[in-house]
């Protein structure tokens, strides 16, 4: 099938002739993945079926009690601009909503606008620099005063002020953002952006009331009544806020959903470790749901036993693995280890890392530590799926890793260590202070010691591991060690921000004050290429191959070898239906949890 | 007793003055500066970081920071948490009541527990009774409350499905049921807090019994033919509980230790976890402000107990 | 409390002497602590417990991070006496090192407070006047400092520094010792400051100043020995607080490094899984608890042994 076949049956589905559901099945059956299928749809300007999957099945609003969640870190604050955590963009999103929010499968579903724009609605300029939002007619604020367009361009002016201090103000600030009518904006940009769908879309999306803000935006934001007692459009309204502790929300007669939402009341409990909110939800079903469940799996399981409740697991694109180092971290270049300037003595030669991605047992790390929250994989971008390369493949040989670096020249000493020229294969693998982690370099290291490779393992608090302290060599953005391994998360459903960590310009230096992304400090060319090449590509599917290609490259030279992709896990009562979204709050759909009887 | 009472408070001052310079000498001595956070913390603009070192003077001599610092305590301007943006005296004042309620009921759970057991236990020395009640106080006070807190959760919550573990400030409802609920949720914090308490009380009671039991005038009570019963409770109790106050306020500074944890397990609002909270997030203006608070509770806690001595003692005069 | 103790202890002395076997006062007290049962097995179990943590890692050489995952959270068996943890590691190696650790934070920190508050108590007792009020004063107000906020609060100021100068574990090892111990020496002072104002105008003193024997000596030789019953008893119960003290830390995440397996820690570490695997949770419980027990017994029984007013009946 070529590429006007294709757009053949595209434009038959357009015209009514063909169902989209037909169409997404024939391009699984050409070996598409479905949401790269809708992708196509939407790019096509075939509107999304703009459903949530989960089945509403309340009739009425109201009725439902009392919903009772539980966040181990309790939101400190409710204004979403000013959120520090996702417990505080958690617990904002209960009052406030985006234009739109990001579904499991990373595309847009509205909120409050009427419709996603594209390229064939108009809503998406050709050039791709600027977006029209339409937004819902009819939504009321809490207090009933109607929500417009002017709301949306006060937030932009309101996160775009530097002196307000907003943690949203990167999405703002180099957009413009005009009123075409009450219920229509307009959002420029500087230059063709592929990733428009950033402001007024998830987390840093929430549009704030203009009418209660507009007296405290810049210097004065903290001073705002509002910020501790939140007006928005969501499905509940705010009732009481003790910071740390509890917000309490009561349903919202005049939501703009029909029969939305289900609970006449919301609570969101804070505090606690997380393994005690599992069992609260798990066990004992004092509570309905719990946020972040960051508890092995082998005690999910057994909670799950009692039949109570579940782990609800998404994927989304957080990934485990471990970093080969390029340059030496032994070799002290103007007073920084780890310099540009120099080579790293053996982890420069493709046969060891080739040797080393053999020589991780990702089905036994997946087994033994993550279960169903870490899944083996070979690639490093996973999710959303049409980013995910189909070419790469893993696999655990130690036979396999054996004869490669017996074909490159690395011998075994008396002591069983390969050497060559002089240089051994000794190496220093660290990471930060975790049960899962010090295991899962338990597992790398019996492995590589087979193959004649020595490892030391070396594991740093995680307060200092992850600290930007400039002075403190053990961060691992300094990396002064060969290898070592920590999670990457991955806050946007687009990959462009999270594939830029491998970019030449970004790599972490003294000069940047270890600021840079770049922690392997690997640079390619064609990589570089392609990066920028995305970075203006406006058809969906071209970028989306962009990416994959970028994701090949790095792992068919190992830059990183991926261990397991973390997917995000909540515990849910048995009885409460509710749809998670890696690429959003918890909340993105609140309006549609419901309880079955 | 209105002088005496005044003349305590005026005593009471210096100590938290002096309290406040132990508070403020630490943050002082602390490495490095403490408001480092700020300035890499992309949520706090570079103005309210000034502002704040101003307020904080942070680039005067230590004395003249120490007495702005001190009279901004005074006045009541505490500063605002970093991290909410709430003034810290709303946050505190916020969680104050739980804790007070929870520690007063935990304390009152511990001395009446401790009150009949040790003074039955003193009575009858190396009995099979003082054996066993001296076991289990032992017992009592050796087990971190964390490990007592834990046991309780999976025995009455998860194992009986007796209690919830989730302690929340603001139950809805009316009526006996929300009474109900209120002392149900309770129950287990204020126990695992009061039986701690109560070994140690337990102990002190034993030995301040044991010395009065002894005294010339106990017997001289019961030669002149005094039930032994009204000889224990007027005479012996009374006196004992002397010594046993001025322990009771000893100890005060420990029951806060205990009360932290115990609030962290059961997810009790109360000021003790907005401590722990504010510590994992490096919100110093209300770690400093929580530990200036629990040091005025101690000073307040150890009033009342000199308001009691009076009671209990009348040969000392409130004057 | 302890008022008074100096002379009945001369009397009991004068006792002792006009009996026709005379017995020095640490031998009397010796055979009173003897006698009390229940001290006795404190003492028994403490040395026990002193010597396993001392010697047991030389004689039991298993490592205390082997992980084996196909030995995970097994109860005791022969290869594991005490079973493993979630890792595989071997609990009885764990807990013999963390011993060490818990055992010595409680020791130290007891000295400290001793050394501080007898310091304190015998500069204040023996000087008296403007200098006694004014460290008295001091007392009051350490008395007044909540223990774990404050406790909390200095590590949270000055970990970083020590961890980087010290070393991790040194370095945290060092701040909650000092921190533990530099709170707990009030207690201590006002015994022996008590001590210093009935013993100065004691007779023997008397005749020791009066043989102008100097002031340090007078302290060191006739005070200090007749102030050390309640000082002893006060330590025992230090010991104890700080081992609890410090396992609290290792459950509010700001005690040792997560890879050092203090009792404290162990314990932390086993709660999630206290429902499926008890014995992990169990045994440095138990731990903790027969420490405490142990020492509280001895302090017990120190405290009768010392006490004069129970002279034995020989």
């Amino acid at each position: 099938m070529d590429e006007r076949e294709l757009r053949s049956l595209i434009d038959d589905v357009k015209g009514g002739r063909l169902s989209r559901r037909r169409f997404v099945q024939m391009m699984i059956g050409l070996g598409l993945t479905a949401p790269l299928a809708n992708q196509m749809l939407l790019s096509a300007g075939v509107a999304h079926a703009q459903t949530s999957r989960l089945a509403y099945k309340a009739t009425k609003r109201g009725g439902g009690g009392t919903l009772k969640t539980l966040w181990w870190q309790g939101p400190t604050l409710l204004n979403p601009h000013f959120a520090v955590g996702t417990k505080d963009q958690d617990g904002s999103r209960i009052f406030y909503e985006p234009l739109a929010s990001w579904d499991p499968d990373g595309n847009l579903y509205p909120t409050l606008a009427a419709e996603i724009p594209t390229a064939q609605n108009g809503g998406v300029a050709k050039d791709g620099k600027s977006v029209v939002w339409k937004l819902k007619k009819g939504v009321t604020w809490h207090d009933g005063k109607p929500f417009t367009a002017d709301d949306c361009v006060f937030t932009w002016e309101y996160c775009a002020d530097p002196a307000t201090a907003s943690v949203s103000i990167a999405t703002y600030k180099d957009i413009k953002v005009d009123k075409l009518d009450s219920h229509t904006i307009k959002v420029t940009f500087a230059k063709p952006t592929p990733f428009w769908a950033d402001a007024f879309v998830g987390v840093r999306g929430m549009v704030i009331p203009k009418h209660l803000f507009e007296a405290f935006k810049g210097a004065k934001s903290r001073e705002a009544p509002t910020n501790l007692k939140p007006v928005g459009t969501g499905p509940y309204r705010f009732v009481d806020f003790k910071p740390g502790d509890l917000v309490r929300g009561e349903l919202n007669p005049t939501y703009h959903m029909p029969n939305r939402p289900f609970f006449d009341a919301i609570e969101m409990k804070g505090g606690g470790d997380a393994v005690s909110a599992a069992r609260a939800v798990i066990q004992t079903g004092e509570y309905d749901y719990a946020w972040n469940m960051q508890v092995e799996d082998e005690i999910l399981k057994r909670l799950e036993q009692g039949g109570r409740g579940r782990a609800d697991i998404v994927a989304g694109g957080n990934i485990e693995h471990i970093q080969l180092n390029n340059t030496d971290p032994n070799k002290d270049v103007d007073g920084e280890r780890s310099s540009v300037k120099t080579k790293h003595p053996f982890l420069t030669d493709p046969a060891v890392r080739q040797a080393l991605n053999l020589l991780v047992d990702r089905a036994a790390v997946q087994e033994q530590i993550y279960g169903r929250t870490g899944i083996a994989t070979a690639n490093f971008l996973n999710e959303p799926k049409r980013f995910a390369s189909k070419a790469t493949h893993w696999e655990f040989n130690v036979d396999k890793a054996n004869q490669i670096l017996d074909a490159a020249g690395w011998k075994r000493g008396g002591d069983g260590i390969r050497e060559k020229n002089g240089v051994k294969l000794k190496m220093v693998y660290s990471t930060s202070i975790n049960a899962p982690r010090q295991k899962n370099q338990a597992i790398v290291k019996q492995a590589a010691a087979k193959a004649g490779i020595e490892m030391e393992l070396k594991s740093v608090t995680a307060s200092v591991f992850f600290s930007s302290d400039v002075a403190n060599p053990d961060t691992y953005t300094h990396f002064y060690t060969d290898i070592q391994m920590y999670t990457t998360t991955m806050t946007q459903p687009d990959p462009e921000l999270f594939m830029n960590q491998f970019t030449s310009w970004e790599v972490a230096t003294k000069a940047n004050k270890w600021q840079g992304r770049n922690i392997t400090r690997w640079r390619n060319e064609e990589y570089d290429k392609l990066y920028h090449a995305a970075e203006t590509e406006l058809d969906p599917v071209k970028r989306a191959a962009l990416f994959v290609k970028m994701n090949e490259l790095v792992i068919a030279n190992v830059v990183v070898i991926p261990v397991v992709f973390r997917p995000r896990v909540a515990a849910v009562s048995k009885q409460l239906r509710v749809e998670q979204s890696g690429w959003d709050s918890d909340f993105w759909n609140l309006e549609n949890w419901y309880r079955e009887a | 007793m209105g002088k005496y009472l005044v003349r305590r408070l005026l005593i009471a001052v210096p100590v938290l003055a002096g309290i406040s310079l132990v508070l403020f000498t630490i943050l002082a001595l602390a490495p490095g500066d403490p408001f480092e956070e700020l300035a890499t913390n992309p949520n706090v603009p570079p103005e309210v970081a000034q502002q704040l070192r101003h307020q904080f003077g942070l680039d005067d001599p230590l004395p003249i920071r120490y007495a702005r610092w001190f009279t901004a305590m005074v006045h009541g301007d505490w500063g605002f948490s970093f991290v909410s943006r709430v003034n810290v005296t709303t946050l505190i004042l916020q969680r104050l009541p739980t804790t007070l309620y929870v520690l007063g009921s935990a304390q009152l759970l511990g001395i009446l527990v401790a009150l009949p057991i040790g003074t039955l236990s003193a009575v009858r020395p190396y009995s099979i009774f003082d054996q066993i009640a001296t076991t289990i106080a032992f017992i009592g006070f050796s087990l971190p409350t964390f490990f007592t807190g834990l046991l309780f959760i999976l025995f009455f919550s998860i194992y009986l499905d007796w209690l919830p573990f989730i302690y929340r400030a603001d139950l809805g409802g009316s009526g006996w049921q929300y009474y109900w609920a209120l002392v149900k949720q309770a129950i287990m914090p204020v126990t695992v807090l009061g039986l701690f308490q109560g070994a140690v009380l337990t102990r002190f009671m034993r030995s301040a019994v044991l010395d009065v039991v002894r005294l010339d005038y106990i017997n001289t009570a019961r030669a002149k033919g005094l039930a032994e019963h009204t000889t224990l409770v007027k005479h012996v109790v009374r006196n004992a509980l002397i010594p046993v106050v001025t322990l009771v306020a000893l100890q005060i500074p420990t029951v806060f230790t205990g009360a932290v944890i115990t609030e962290q397990i059961f997810r009790v609002p109360g000021i003790g976890s907005l401590l722990i909270s504010s510590i994992l997030a490096n919100d110093t203006p209300v770690v400093m402000a929580i530990t200036f608070v629990y040091s005025c509770l101690v000073v307040l806690f150890n009033l009342l107990a000199d308001l009691l001595y009076g009671w209990l003692d009348p040969r000392i005069a409130y004057h | 409390m302890a008022d008074g103790v100096g002379s009945e202890t001369l009397a009991a002395g004068l006792a002792a002497a006009a009996r026709p076997a005379p017995r020095t006062l640490w031998a009397e007290t010796f055979l009173r602590f003897r006698r009390h049962r229940l001290a006795t097995f404190g003492a028994v179990v403490l040395v026990f417990m002193v010597v396993a943590v001392i010697a047991g890692p030389f004689v039991y050489r298993v490592p205390i991070d082997e992980i084996d995952f196909k030995a995970k959270l097994r109860g005791p068996t022969w290869a594991h006496p005490f079973g493993t943890d979630d890792l595989g590691q071997d609990l009885l190696a764990r807990m013999l090192y963390g011993g060490r650790i818990s055992l010595a934070v409680g020791i130290v920190a007891m000295l400290i407070g001793i050394t501080i508050g007898v310091s304190v108590g015998a500069v204040s007792g023996h000087l008296g006047g403007g200098a006694d009020q004014a460290l008295m004063r001091v007392t009051d107000l350490f008395l007044s400092l909540p223990q774990l906020p404050l406790l909390l609060l200095v590590v949270y100021l000055f970990r970083d520094v020590l961890r980087k100068t010290l070393g991790p574990e040194v370095g945290v090892f060092v701040l909650i010792v000092a921190v533990i111990g530099g709170l707990r020496w009030m207690p201590v002072a006002r015994l022996v400051r008590a001590q210093f104002l009935s013993l100065r105008e004691k007779e023997f003193v008397e005749a020791a100043r009066g043989l102008g024997a100097p002031a340090l000596r007078q302290v060191v030789r006739h005070i200090l020995p007749n102030a050390i019953g309640p000082v002893i008893v006060a330590g025992t119960i230090d010991v104890a607080a700080a081992i609890i003290t410090e396992s609290s830390l290792s459950f509010l995440g700001l005690g040792f490094p997560s890879d050092i397996p203090t009792w404290g820690r162990i314990l932390f570490d086993a709660k999630d899984n206290l429902d499926f695997a008890p014995h992990w949770a169990l045994l440095p419980g138990t731990a903790i608890f027969l420490t405490v027990l142990a020492i509280n017994y001895v302090g017990d029984g120190l405290r009768d042994a010392l006490d004069p007013r129970k002279v034995l009946a020989s």
